[in-house]
């Protein structure tokens, strides 16, 4: 799950992460009062970010081709106008697909002078089974790209889940960023809350880029957290229930929503044939071949080890939704599960959801030349693959070439 | 002979009176497994369906059962207590099915099994099977949830951490009439006890398995950390086949693990290192057993 700017910014700031000023609002007049506080407090200048699931927002363009998801503005005034245009819009990115995100939600925040950009980032390290520290010299950009360009400018500092993240370690860090003088302190104590923050959440991710040296006045410089990503571990999600509040439905695909309602897991995609198969693995391996013979996926869907009837049902209520839709291959291998089940569920969904698209199924395993008698009984109008491969090449050949 | 597990292998059930536990137990014994003790705290005392005797803990069913291998079926906020009970009680190996644990929970269970003597397989994962020499594999030695008669006793070893890929290419092996030494599912997580490497490694050592069969997906590095290890050491020929090439960046099919991130875990590169290795990749996922078989 993954979390807003603005409630990371929460969460961080519950570890004395220091962050520049700001708060989030929902309509242009909100904004605007956020604006007149912050300036009252003596910002000079303010970041107007609109709050979506994606990166790339700065370089965004909206729906009606206002430009940038991110705006600086020194007036009132202008952050109101800013927000206006910007809410209720829709904003595409290179992270979001062409059909966008609608902005609902604005954060409004001191834009301090930057006087050095930072990357720093909190993840698991899957080589080791440890978190890790990484953090950079070279802030604000991908950090994809440093890690091909510059490998030698990331460091990674390991952690030990039985001691978590020394002080010393945090020092380390903060050398490693080239921080000087107070900022090593400074820089270690921030660390700490960033990592007491990733370990607190169940956090996948926690990003800050840029972390900056900022202009504090009077000729003195301080160290902020500008901009944070924060994707939290699913599975952890039970045992916190404050986060759990956090999830904003808005940011996910309907169809992916509905479908774990039915414990299914499905990720829409942008081919035109859906697939129903059991098992992640399979699953994914259905969507390459049906790449492989020429076609393209429109869905990831795993129906679990144990589909009842029901799930078969939902499912194909699920994926005839999607538009694009061609056609449809469903792939089960049930090494325990009745295949004859899966048939009838089969059956009684295209029944019921009057299908009319062509259908290949392939049924493999335990009492499968039941189910395949359950199929060719019933009137539907089905093609029956005799492997992945036969059933992925029939299914393509129906639906037509890409 | 055959890895990590053989057909007398004393095998305890963590969770045995769960749903999800139960019937699988009942299926083990039914395959012919030695299914010696189940573990449900409270409910030490009672027998599973009239002869498996079930303990409050896993030290006393070690002690009264000699079991050495343990299967768990606890749900996902009690699996890590529950492994790490069994690595206390010392048992060879912990096979965690459990769907669904916090990754950081998984992170201090591994920290905790450092220096340890147990094995743990999964979580996330199908189980293990060494097949017997009965109708329909019966009586080999089954701990999870794969379907035992798919099976057939033979000589290929095979890895994966997906469960109805394992299913798969077994059945590809099987309906060719070729037998399999062990089949290994290594969970889906992105913290598991034992990688593909791990078991490879075993499986060259095997003088029972002649071939392996090495099925990966996207994410983490380990197909790779595996194919270097094969490329330079492996004696005997080995067979891929990668999943999640169409999988978009940046989301998890359906496994926690299986995420291309940062650039890093595509297919395409895991697909490379195999060959680079001199393993043969199954063009398709209907092919694993055929590309094996053309180099045994």
């Amino acid at each position: 799950m993954n979390l807003h700017e603005y409630q990371a910014r929460q969460l961080l700031s519950r570890n004395a992460v220091a962050l520049p000023p700001g708060d989030v609002c929902d309509t242009p007049e909100g904004a605007r009062t956020i604006a007149e506080e912050l300036l009252a407090q003596g910002a000079r200048r303010l970041a107007v970010k609109a709050q979506i699931h994606a990166g790339g927002r700065g370089k965004g363009t909206f729906r009606d081709g206002f430009q940038g998801g991110v705006k600086l503005c020194v007036a009132a005034a202008d952050v109101y106008d800013k927000a206006k245009a910007m809410l209720g819009n829709v904003l595409v990115t290179r992270q979001t697909g062409p059909e966008g995100r609608l902005v609902r939600k604005l954060m409004v925040a001191a834009a301090p002078q930057i006087r050095k950009e930072l990357y720093l980032a909190v993840l698991l390290d899957r080589g080791c089974s440890r978190p890790v520290i990484m953090a950079s010299t070279q802030g604000g950009m991908d950090i994809e790209e440093v890690a091909a360009r510059t490998p030698e400018k990331i460091v990674r500092e390991p952690v030990d889940p039985a001691l978590g993240f020394m002080p010393y370690q945090a020092r380390k860090v903060a050398v490693a960023l080239a921080l000087k003088g107070e900022f090593i302190g400074q820089g270690a104590k921030l660390l700490m809350g960033v990592f007491k923050t990733w370990w607190e959440c169940d956090a996948s991710l926690l990003e800050i880029n840029p972390l900056c040296l900022v202009d504090a006045g009077d000729g003195k410089e301080a160290l902020m957290a500008v901009d944070t990503k924060l994707s939290l571990d699913d599975n952890a999600l039970y045992r916190h229930p404050d986060l759990q509040a956090m999830r904003d439905l808005g940011e996910e695909a309907p169809l992916e929503t509905e479908a774990a309602k039915h414990n299914l897991n499905y990720i829409k995609l942008d081919g035109n044939i859906a697939c129903l198969v059991n098992g992640a693995g399979l699953a994914m391996a259905t969507m390459d071949i049906i790449e492989h013979f020429g076609g393209r996926p429109a869905n990831f869907l795993d129906v679990g080890g144990g589909a009842t009837r029901d799930q078969v049902a939902a499912a194909f209520r699920i994926i005839v939704q999607d538009a694009n839709v061609k056609g449809i291959l469903v792939n089960i291998f049930g090494g325990i599960m009745d295949c004859n089940v899966i048939a009838a569920g089969i059956v009684a969904a295209v029944k019921e959801t009057g299908l009319r698209l062509p259908l290949v199924v392939r049924l493999e395993g335990n009492n499968a030349h039941t189910g395949r008698q359950t199929l060719a009984a019933s009137d539907l109008t089905l093609v029956t693959g005799t492997s992945m491969a036969d059933a992925a090449r029939k299914v393509v050949q129906a639906v037509g070439p890409k | 002979m055959s890895i990590l597990v053989t057909p007398q292998t004393r095998v305890l059930v963590q969770g045995i009176t769960g749903g999800f536990g139960a019937r699988h137990t009942q299926l083990s014994l039914a395959y012919g497994t030695q299914i010696v003790a189940g573990v449900t705290p409270g409910k030490g005392g009672q027998l599973f369906e009239n002869e498996v005797p079930v303990f409050d803990t896993v030290a006393q069913a070690v002690k009264e059962t000699g079991a050495t291998a343990s299967a768990i079926f606890v749900p996902p906020a009690f699996a890590a207590d529950a492994i790490l009970e069994g690595v206390e009680a010392g048992l060879d190996l912990v096979v965690c099915i459990t769907e669904g644990i916090p990754v950081n929970d998984m992170v201090k269970v591994k920290r905790a099994m450092e220096g340890k003597g147990t094995r743990l397989i999964g979580p996330n994962c199908p189980g293990i099977v060494t097949p017997g020499r009965g109708k329909d594999s019966h009586g080999g030695c089954r701990i999870g949830i794969a379907p035992g008669y798919i099976h057939k006793p033979g000589h290929v070893g095979v890895v994966s951490r997906s469960g109805t890929l394992t299913y798969e290419a077994v059945w590809q092996l099987t309906c060719r009439g070729v037998g399999q030494s062990t089949c290994v599912g290594i969970g889906g997580d992105p913290v598991n006890g034992t990688s593909h490497l791990d078991v490879v490694r075993m499986f060259d050592a095997d003088p029972d398995t002649h071939g392996i069969i090495m099925i990966g997906e996207i994410g983490g590095a380990a197909e790779e950390e595996a194919a270097e290890w094969i490329g330079k050491h492996c004696r005997k020929p080995v067979a891929g086949f990668i999943a999640g090439a169409s999988a978009p960046p940046g989301r998890r099919m359906g496994h926690a693990g299986a995420i291309v991130s940062g650039g890093k875990g595509t297919a395409a590169a895991k697909i490379q290192a195999l060959k680079a290795a001199g393993i043969g990749v199954a063009p398709t996922p209907s092919e694993m057993a055929e590309t094996l078989l053309k180099r045994m």
